[in-house]
């Protein structure tokens, strides 16, 4: 085996022009097959952990009529749906992967909050205690939420910076009012997202419906929310799952169990459904992989003209050194030991050439991803597998050559100089 | 009897018809024999050298090697005695050209399983034997056609074959580097080696203790050598 690896190593060395030209099918198939994946991987890593987890894992539950969100800014209070006890909270707590539970109120355009003479036109929040961590806000200054402002139903208001800017156009809020619905609310602090999404995806308008309209978000003490709107109105909830992956399983666990307790007749239009961000950053991974998948038949059919190549040039080799193998044969050589040869010369050279494909896919895929902004990410079992996949080319059109050679009459392969 | 040949025939199929190569060839060598096979081309000497030396099977006959039929033996059977039991020269050496003379001389000794420090050791030995151990590590071409063909000597003789088969092999040599392999070969079978010859020349010939012809296809009776 060593003796058959330094012998095709050399073969290959000894016509280094002619084996570059036969590993450059091979070579160029992996290579686009290694970009292609690694693209593939790093726009998917991305949407993961930007879209999908936006570093929260945050899952948001909402209540539905006929498979669409139920708007409360335009609608009556359900007769069927109950306001979420902090019974049920506890209880969607118990469930499996959930880490911590928020509910909330929610008006995603609302009007009527004004600061002085300008006025704001986004969404307003009314959260408990839990909301603020869940979603990944942070304070920038200021100060949080307390303990006392949702028991002594203070009125009391954190903007986010989009917030702050329109309504106080770079003034410091903080300590000044902020009118809501007719209500004065003092600004205690300015919040923002700890992780902020990089606009880079495509498809994000989905992601600015749910958790920010690019008008801002305010938030008050849900506990202050019937003053300004009214008693009894069913909740959304906000739940932080373990892993990025349960996300779905959460969503889904919780929307049953909502359903189930707070919607009362079997009959009900209403149900509880997550918004789900894996399922739509599913689909959207879909959409461009069935867009690489052609890519990567294209690739294979790249890979395909390469191992006829190395078919052509091995059996180009066996002709030339009939006489070579005469020899062997003469000496004492078994069949099986001549078709070793040829096909380890066969796969050292696509497997060589897979190696290089690699490197070229590698800084192809980085300097894609310079040139264009988009996302790479190395696969190290794509590679071991590209690796591999090129070494089964060598030995599958390795092995036409490799049996004529072993075939040679010893005879003829002699007389044949 | 080392070497037994009875009733050998080799046909070969020329279009329609048939050419009977060898016809009805009988052929005891004993051990320790050194024997010359003479014929013009043509006449059947390198099939018949083909089929003593396992690279062609006899189309009718039976051929006895060391009391083995060989006239059935399966391929891989055919390789190892070749391997081991049968040593070759030929005209042109068929050196590998990109393999060292050490190289060369040693790989027998590889499809034989020998390991490879033994290996080298043993290949260095054989051409420090015949006077080559200044040209280990040469190619074959930086070596003259007699250090050729001396490297070729030991590369058939590193397993020790009962058989060294010859075929013209001072054909592409000048005189002095001739007689030098014919040298050689004499005293390969001065120490045991059954050595079989075939050749045009006379000269050559003559180094052998028994000559035969061949003729169309025939051999001719023994003829011994006047010592």
């Amino acid at each position: 085996m060593q003796e058959n690896l330094s012998v095709a190593f050399q073969g290959v060395w000894n016509h280094k022009m002619r084996s570059f030209l036969t590993m450059l099918g091979i070579i160029i198939g992996i290579a686009a097959i290694i970009t292609i994946v690694s693209t593939i991987r790093g726009t998917s890593e991305q949407i993961k952990a930007s879209l999908v987890g936006a570093g929260t894992n945050a899952v948001t539950v909402v209540l539905n009529q006929n498979d669409y969100p139920y708007e409360m800014q335009y609608n009556p209070i359900p007769d069927e749906v109950s306001p979420i006890s902090e019974e049920t909270r506890k209880e969607l707590l118990e469930l499996d992967h959930v880490e911590e539970v928020s509910l909330f109120h929610s008006r995603n355009w609302c009007d009527g909050v004004y600061a002085g003479d300008n006025s704001f036109s986004g969404s307003l929040y009314g959260v408990d205690e839990h909301y603020l961590s869940i979603a990944g806000y942070k304070l920038n200054y200021g100060r949080n939420f307390l303990p006392g402002d949702f028991s002594a139903h203070r009125k009391v208001v954190l903007l986010d910076e989009a917030a702050a800017t329109t309504l106080f156009s770079g003034a410091y809020p903080v300590g000044r009012c902020v009118e809501v619905m007719g209500t004065p609310y003092t600004v205690i602090g300015v919040i923002s997202t700890a992780s902020r999404v990089e606009p880079e995806i495509n498809n994000l308008s989905d992601y600015y419906t749910y958790f920010s309209s690019n008008g801002g978000s305010i938030f008050i003490p849900d506990s202050t929310w019937p003053v300004l709107y009214r008693f009894d109105e069913p909740q959304s909830v906000l739940i932080r799952a373990d892993k990025t992956d349960n996300m779905t399983q959460v969503g889904q666990q919780s929307a049953r169990l909502l359903t189930a307790s707070q919607i009362s007749g079997s009959e009900s239009t209403f149900s509880y459904r997550s918004q789900d961000l894996m399922e739509q950053a599913e689909q959207l991974q879909e959409l461009s992989n069935s867009t690489n998948r052609q890519l990567l038949w294209i690739a294979s059919i790249s890979l395909l003209v390469g191992g006829i190549g190395v078919m052509n040039i091995m059996l180009v080799t066996v002709t030339e050194r009939t006489s070579e193998i005469g020899l062997k044969k003469a000496i004492g050589a078994r069949k099986k030991r001549i078709l070793w040869q040829f096909l380890t010369e066969a796969s050292v050279l696509t497997s060589l050439g897979g190696l290089l494909g690699v490197i070229v896919g590698i800084v192809m895929a980085r300097l894609i991803s310079s040139v264009m902004g988009t996302p790479t990410s190395i696969s190290i079992p794509a590679t071991l597998v590209a690796l591999a996949f090129s070494t089964g080319i060598g030995i599958l059109f390795g092995l036409l050559p490799a049996i004529k050679a072993a075939n040679l009459n010893p005879i003829d392969a002699l007389r044949r100089d | 009897m080392l070497l037994d040949m009875r009733d050998i025939c080799k046909d070969y199929p020329l279009g329609k018809e048939t050419v009977h190569i060898l016809k009805n060839v009988d052929l005891q060598v004993a051990e320790g024999d050194y024997l010359a096979i003479m014929g013009r081309s043509g006449s059947g000497k390198t099939t018949l050298m083909n089929i003593i030396g396992c690279l062609d099977t006899p189309t009718s006959g039976t051929y006895l090697l060391d009391g083995e039929d060989l006239s059935t033996a399966g391929e891989d059977h055919l390789s190892d005695i070749r391997n081991r039991s049968i040593g070759f020269v030929f005209q042109n050496y068929y050196l590998l050209p990109k393999l060292s003379a050490l190289d060369n001389v040693a790989l027998p000794l590889l499809y034989a399983g020998v390991d490879r420090k033994e290996r080298r050791e043993r290949a260095a030995e054989a051409l420090e034997r015949i006077g080559l151990g200044d040209r280990k590590e040469h190619q074959p071409n930086q070596l003259s056609g007699g250090q050729c063909q001396r490297v070729a000597i030991a590369r058939a003789m590193i397993n020790h074959p009962r058989l060294l088969l010859a075929d013209e092999p001072t054909g592409a040599l000048d005189s002095a580097s001739g007689e030098q392999i014919m040298d050689i070969f004499t005293q390969l079978n001065a120490e045991g080696t059954t050595v079989v010859l075939i050749t045009h020349e006379q000269s050559v010939a003559d180094c052998a203790r028994s000559i035969r012809h061949i003729l169309d296809g025939r051999l001719t009776d023994a003829k011994e050598v006047a010592p």
